[in-house]
C-alpha cells in the first residue's frame, strides 16, 4: 500500500489554516470567528501529526494532545466572553463591542 | 490509502470553505463536525489511533455541543428557520446519504489503519497503550500541564458565567 507523501498532508493543513484564517479576518459573527479558529487549531494539529508519523516519533501526537486540551479551554472561554458580552447587548457583530477595549 | 487521503481532504476543504460561508451559526457547525470527522479519518491513515477516538469525542462531541448550547442560548427568541414539514422532508434523503457515506469513509480508514497494524506490527506509533505509556513518562510535564490549564479555563468560566453582568 502506498503511503502519502508528507508533503500532501502539509499543504492540506496549509489550505485549511488558511481557509480559517479568512473565516477569521471575514466574518464579523463572533461565534463563526471561534470556530474558524478551530479550523486553525485543527490545521496545526494535521501537520504535528504527519510529522509524527514522519519522523516516527511521539512528541508529535503528545503535543496535538496538549493543543486539543488548549483548544477546549479556549473554546470554553471564548464563548463564556460571548455570552457574557451578549447578555447586556443584543447585537451580533464584533465591530461594535468595544467593552473589553484596554 | 491515496484515494482515502484524496477524498478525506476534499471533503475537509469543502467542509471548511462550508463552515467559514455559511450564513446561520448552526450550518457552520455542522459543516465543523464534518470537517474533524475528515481530520479523524486522516489521523487514522497517519497511526495515530488515540488522537483520531479523542478528535471525535473531545472536538466532535464535546467542543461543538458546546458551540450548540451558545449558540441555542443567543438566539433563544428568535424564530425557527425551519417552520411547516415541506423542508424537512426535502432534507431527510440528503442527510441519511451523507451519514451513509460518513460512515463508508469512516470504516475505510478503519480498515486502512487495522491493515497497517496487521502488515507491520513494528510501528506501533499512536495506540492507547504507547501513548498512554510516553504521556505519562517522556511527556508527563506536558500531562501535568493539561491539567493546570483545565483548571484555569474551569476558574475563568465559573468567574465570567457566574456574574451578573460585566464589571471593569
Amino acid at each position: 500500500m502506498p503511503q502519502v507523501p508528507l508533503n500532501l498532508y502539509l499543504e492540506l493543513s496549509a489550505v485549511l489554516f488558511i481557509i480559517g484564517v479568512i473565516g477569521f479576518l471575514l466574518r464579523r459573527n463572533p461565534i463563526t470567528m471561534l470556530m474558524a479558529i478551530e479550523l486553525m487549531w485543527n490545521a496545526g494539529n494535521l501537520a504535528f501529526i504527519a510529522f509524527a508519523r514522519n519522523f516516527i516519533d511521539m512528541s508529535g501526537q503528545v503535543f496535538a494532545f496538549l493543543v486539543i486540551t488548549v483548544a477546549a479551554a479556549e473554546a470554553a472561554i471564548a464563548l463564556a466572553i460571548v455570552v457574557m458580552v451578549f447578555r447586556r447587548r443584543e447585537n451580533a457583530d464584533v465591530d461594535d463591542i468595544s467593552v473589553m477595549r484596554g | 490509502m491515496t484515494v482515502l487521503f484524496w477524498i478525506c481532504a476534499l471533503v475537509a476543504i469543502a467542509t471548511g470553505i462550508w463552515t467559514i460561508s455559511s450564513r446561520q451559526p448552526v450550518h457552520s457547525v455542522v459543516g465543523l463536525i464534518v470537517n474533524f470527522a475528515a481530520l479523524a479519518v486522516l489521523f487514522l491513515t497517519l497511526n495515530a489511533d488515540f488522537l483520531a477516538m479523542m478528535q471525535i469525542i473531545i472536538y466532535a462531541g464535546a467542543i461543538l455541543v458546546l458551540f450548540l448550547f451558545v449558540i441555542a442560548l443567543l438566539t433563544i427568541g428568535a424564530e425557527p428557520i425551519e417552520q411547516g414539514r415541506g423542508r424537512l422532508a426535502f432534507q431527510t434523503a440528503p442527510s441519511v446519504v451523507a451519514g451513509l457515506a460518513a460512515l463508508l469513509i469512516m470504516s475505510a480508514g478503519l480498515r486502512v489503519a487495522w491493515s497497517q497494524s496487521a502488515s507491520a506490527p513494528v510501528l506501533d506509533l499512536g495506540s492507547v497503550a504507547t501513548f498512554g505509556q510516553q504521556l505519562l513518562t517522556t511527556h508527563v510535564f506536558a500531562f501535568e500541564v493539561t491539567a493546570f490549564i483545565l483548571l484555569i479555563a474551569i476558574v475563568g468560566v465559573v468567574m465570567m458565567a457566574g456574574r451578573k453582568e460585566l464589571r471593569f
